[in-house]
């Protein structure tokens, strides 16, 4: 398998691990707001009998260790090529406009994907760690939701890092594709504006949870 | 026209180099970006300080050897042509015009602004080319090529090796140069028998002369001054995962 | 006098080259790696030579002053290159397409050297077409081809609007192969700066580090230059910033001799100057001509606008001159007709320097896409640098200096008069005669490189073994310590004026008085102001910087203290050829309709040139042209 390694070293390589672990965490996204839906429901029975499957299913616990390789990976290797593309230009440019030739998105991968990390673990530590790790919580994850949502500057928190990961997702979406090869002119305009889509409809699904549960509710 | 020119000075690759400042006066606007530089230049002697060192040979935008970032883009504000077919009507009076050399580890500076594009060279010499000797090759015609796969392989071949993609890369990725390259012989019959190996090869080249990797940016097709597009970088990612996963080359 | 001898083999003109090349004797593989050959300039003669010379075995080292070999000045042609194929079924041949050429260039070029370049035209695009040359093609597949100017059939291929370009990278690939296994040692940046002789034979080279300034010689058992032509010696001209003419010089100052130097080619369709501050002039491709028509206001100073002026006010030149040929006349013909509209007052533009192309009725015909499509590239080019679109309004073009027909004078086996230099590529003098037709040059380059040369070196090699050639001789000292003191001397002259501002009144001399029609007394006068600036220079010139770095001011020096010496040399030999022929139109010598007319009597020769020595005049030697197959006619293209 020397030459598995050897073909994932390279930037090529690590570029092809970053859109497959991105595209996982992606379809990651799409589950975890099919599910957070049931938060809207006024009953918390349906998401609290949710997450006790997903607690105890032995085929979720698999895919949760995954799910947490992908992530990890994921951010290894973005730190990976991000240092190697520093190296690549030890001395920048006096005056540079690069507003004129790409997007801040595409550019600020780096800056988006950490300030999501930071949420992420914020966001771990309010529902999985308790839930999940330690079993400290006194009451059941819906009405842990209800209370955490209630709280005004946290839900301004959620909703900011929506925009951060609408951010990362309008370029990352369509980045893996291109990365993958995945580019012709029939069904590259329809991937950049699926990306599109899905930058703006699942972060804005994630943040109107909490949303509705702080200020309408 | 009377204008500020803001020139990166650097006496050779070893010294330290700073950002000099310049006044041109009376530019025409029917000048070249680069005739305004020649102007400048022979102010300077006349003054008894040395010229500035700039790349350029055949002004009109083909050979690639001109290579300024000015005003913080590739061969300047616009877009699909080089600095020698940038005209000074682009530029209004009184402006302050920065320029540096390309920036990146790959392509060391010399003197002022004039950096060392030889590893471009060396990619190709790894692979850049379909290996027939002079003579013994059959008649032209006896290869048909449908004419849409001709005329993308020319899109592809149109690459000057300027370094532009390179200069304005956030990573200084080299992918647009080494994919037109890629993508022109793999779209014609005649690369296909080292079609794997070519691809294997340049770009293990390319990375080790130190390029970044790329993240999509997009900025190397905007300011290419051929135009060449992404979808050659999408080629050559294809060809690259398909020669690692199928080439015999353990 | 030493006495010319072509070397041309004997027998009918379509068998010499297939019994010349079975006479050449050959070097055995095994010791073929055991000859150094040093390859000068990497353009299409250039780096298809040293490929093809690597490819064959032998141990290459390669030269240009460009910080790439991909960047020699071939990139720049537009149009195409002609190769006698016959694929449309038009009726060409190889004979129709070597007397095409040897009738356009004015009957002064060598039958033998012309049909063989026709003979190997159809294995360049062979060759090329392997490499990867993205030629246009036929939706069928096939290749397709335009027609050009001095030819009835259409036998051009190209790239779009960049053949030389993609058959340079072509040949660029090739080398790079070599240079990737190891058989080509290159050095880029890198300028030759003296030849090195041991016993009257090149041996080696002088050259000096563009970056580091560092001056060094190579030795080689044969040394090649492919260094293009001297059209800068006009300063305004189509050539890149840095072709010149020093490593042709200096071998000429070391014995080779220059033929016919006063063969330059005006190309009729080029961007007209703008302004003082002009560096160089653009060219349009000459394809322009199949869709574009000339015109001038029949008026004399008619200031109006083009739109204004109706279509039986326009004087269709071309199409009324030339009826059979139209607005598709060879260059030398096209040039001097739209100068002549212009000396009558009916010129155009601001200077009433240029004539017009208009595509109005090519669009009318075929659409704006379809000429799109054929010449976007062009069109695109023109509007970046005059600010006007051309779709619209008809182009301004002038002619200006493209090529040089004349260059060093070599034999059959493209072999200068010093015995292992050989000269290929436009900086030879021997396949166009007085005038080159379009797409003809990118054909001679490739075929002195990939077809010719690996032949007739060998012959020369086998004959003098392969002994390595000694490093240690004296010679290769005196030619690096004479370089050396030369760049000393630039920079100590301190004087007043750049070098930019001598080579700027080089090229106003040259263009007055040797340009598009000269005259004995212009000829005159302009060897006076010669000899003034080149005294004017030596004292004046001022060279800022050390020689030791990288120092353009230093380069360019050098290069226009060679320009001033050869178009010296130029008007010499304008003065001498008292005939109107090609690109070389003396006014004194012309028909009645203002033809140009030829003295086959007395100049039906190559006039080849021996520098006897610093300020000392030249001494002309004659190579008589024999014409065995084609009748000289005057030409015609009415």
């Amino acid at each position: 398998m020397g030459w598995l390694s050897k073909a994932l070293s390279g930037n090529l390589g690590q570029k092809l691990i970053m859109s497959l672990t991105g595209l996982f965490l992606i379809s990651f996204l799409l589950e975890h707001l099919l599910s957070n839906l049931l938060l809207l429901k006024s009953d918390g029975a349906d998401f609290n009998a949710y997450a006790e499957f997903m607690k105890t299913n032995p085929v979720i616990q698999a895919a949760e260790y995954v799910l947490f390789g992908g992530f990890i990976v994921h951010i290894i290797y973005a730190a990976i090529i991000t240092v190697k593309n520093k190296k690549a230009r030890p001395q920048g440019y006096a005056y540079n406009k690069p507003s004129e030739n790409s997007s801040w998105f595409s550019r600020n991968m780096g800056l988006s994907g950490s300030m999501v990390l930071i949420f992420l673990i914020v966001h771990l530590k309010s529902f999985f760690v308790p839930h999940k790790i330690t079993n400290t919580a006194t009451m059941t994850i819906y009405d842990d939701a209800i209370i955490t949502f209630g709280n005004v500057p946290y839900t301004l928190f959620y909703v900011a890092a929506m925009f951060l990961l609408a951010f990362h997702l309008n370029h990352g979406f369509q980045s893996a594709f291109q990365t993958l090869g995945l580019r012709h002119p029939k069904y590259t305009p329809f991937i950049k504006k699926l990306g599109t889509a899905f930058a703006i409809l699942v972060p804005a699904g994630f943040a109107a949870i909490p949303l509705y549960i702080c200020f309408i509710r | 026209m009377n204008l500020t020119v803001k020139v990166w000075r650097q006496k050779n690759s070893k010294s330290e180099g700073k950002m000099v400042s310049y006044n041109v006066k009376d530019v025409s606007p029917d000048m070249s970006f680069l005739e305004m530089f020649d102007v400048l230049n022979e102010d300077l002697i006349s003054k008894g300080d040395e010229p500035i060192a700039f790349d350029h040979d055949c002004r009109e935008g083909i050979c690639g050897m001109c290579s300024m970032y000015i005003n913080g883009r590739a061969h300047g504000p616009k877009t699909g042509i080089t600095t020698c077919q940038l005209h000074m009507r682009s530029f209004k009076d009184g402006d302050t015009i920065v320029v540096e050399p390309w920036r990146a580890s790959a392509f060391p500076v010399i003197k002022d602004l004039v950096v060392d594009r030889g590893a471009f060279d060396r990619i190709i010499n790894a692979g850049g080319f379909v290996s027939v000797n002079t003579g013994g090759v059959p008649d032209a015609n006896a290869i048909p090529i449908s004419k849409i796969d001709a005329d993308a392989a020319f899109d592809a071949a149109t690459c000057i090796g300027c370094g532009a993609c390179v200069a304005s890369c956030k990573n200084a990725s080299a992918s647009l140069f080494v994919a037109a390259k890629i993508t022109q012989l793999a779209l014609l019959p005649q690369g296909q028998v080292e079609r794997a190996s070519r691809v294997e090869k340049m770009v293990a080249q390319m990375e080790a002369e130190g390029f970044g990797a790329c993240t999509n940016t997009g900025a190397c097709s905007v300011e290419c001054p051929k135009e060449i597009s992404q979808d050659t970088i999408a080629k050559m990612n294809r060809e690259y995962y398909a020669a690692k996963a199928s080439s015999k080359n353990l | 006098m030493t006495k010319l001898d072509s070397k041309i083999p004997e027998g009918p003109v379509a068998e010499k080259w297939t019994k010349h090349k079975f006479n050449l004797k050959l070097v055995n593989p095994a010791n073929k790696r055991k000859y150094d050959i040093i390859v000068v300039g990497t353009g299409l003669a250039g780096a298809s030579a040293a490929a093809t010379l690597a490819e064959l075995g032998y141990n290459v080292k390669a030269f240009c002053f460009q910080d790439s070999p991909r960047r020699a000045h071939s990139i720049a042609a537009q149009g195409g290159i002609n190769a006698a194929k016959n694929y449309q079924n038009d009726g060409d041949s190889i004979f129709r397409l070597f007397y095409d050429t040897v009738k356009g260039g004015d009957y002064r070029a060598r039958e033998g050297n012309v049909y063989r370049l026709a003979e190997v035209s159809v294995n360049i695009i062979d060759q090329c077409v392997a490499q990867g040359v993205p030629f246009a093609r036929e939706y069928g597949g096939l290749l397709d081809n335009r027609s050009f100017g001095g030819a009835q059939v259409s036998r051009t291929f190209y790239a779009r609007g960049q053949t030389g370009q993609q058959l340079l990278l072509g040949a660029y690939s090739a080398l790079s192969r070599q240079i990737g296994l190891g058989n080509v040692k290159m050095y880029s940046r890198t300028e030759m700066l003296d030849l090195v002789m041991i016993d009257g034979a090149a041996k080696g080279i002088v050259t000096r580090d563009l970056v580091t300034g560092e001056i060094t010689s190579h030795a080689g058992h044969a040394v090649l230059l492919c260094t293009g032509g001297y059209g800068n010696v006009f300063y305004l001209s189509t050539n890149a910033q840095g072709s010149n003419v020093t490593a042709a010089w200096r071998a000429h100052k070391k014995g080779a001799f220059f033929a016919n130097p006063c063969f330059t080619q005006i190309h009729p369709t080029c961007i007209p100057v703008s302004g003082d501050h002009q560096s160089k002039l653009t060219l349009m491709s000459e394809s322009l001509r199949n869709d574009g028509r000339v015109w001038v206001p029949k008026k004399v100073g008619d200031k109006r606008n083009p739109s204004e002026i109706a279509e039986d006010e326009r004087d269709y030149f071309l199409e009324r001159k030339y009826p059979s040929f139209g607005n598709l006349v060879p260059r030398d013909v096209a040039s001097r007709n739209a100068k002549e509209q212009c000396d009558a007052d009916k010129g155009v533009g601001s200077s009433g320097l240029a004539v017009y192309l208009d595509f109005a009725d090519a669009i009318k015909r075929l659409g704006e896409n379809s000429v799109r499509a054929k010449y976007g590239n062009l069109f695109d080019m023109y509007a970046q640098i005059t600010g006007e679109n051309p779709y619209k309004n008809p182009m301004r073009i002038y002619p200006a200096v493209h090529y040089t027909m004349g260059g060093l004078w070599v034999d059959y086996n493209l072999m200068t008069t010093i015995p292992g230099l050989y000269a290929l590529g436009e900086a030879n003098f021997s396949d166009h005669g007085a005038n080159r037709l379009g797409a003809s040059a990118l054909m001679q380059g490739l075929a002195d490189g990939y077809f010719v040369i690996p032949y007739t070196v060998g012959d020369y090699l086998a004959g003098i073994g392969p002994k390595a050639v000694d490093k240690n001789h004296p010679a290769f000292k005196e030619a690096e310590d004479k370089v050396k003191a030369q760049t000393k001397k630039f920079l100590s002259i301190k004087g007043t004026k750049s070098v930019t501002h001598y080579h700027r009144e080089l090229g106003r001399i040259m263009w007055d008085y040797c340009g598009m029609a000269r005259n004995a007394e212009g000829l005159t006068k302009a060897k006076g102001l010669i000899k003034e600036l080149k005294e004017d220079f030596w004292k004046n010139v001022k060279v800022l910087g050390e020689g030791e770095e990288l120092n353009q001011s230093l380069e360019k020096a050098g290069r226009v203290a060679d320009f001033i010496e050869l178009g010296a040399l130029m008007v010499e030999d304008a003065l001498n050829r008292n005939e109107s022929c090609g690109g070389h139109f003396r006014e004194e010598y012309q028909t009645e309709e203002n033809e140009a007319k030829r003295d086959d009597d007395n100049y039906a020769y190559v006039a080849a040139w021996e520098f006897k020595g610093e300020d000392k005049a030249e001494e002309l030697h004659k190579e008589n042209l024999k014409f065995e197959t084609v009748k000289l006619t005057q030409r015609s293209y009415k």
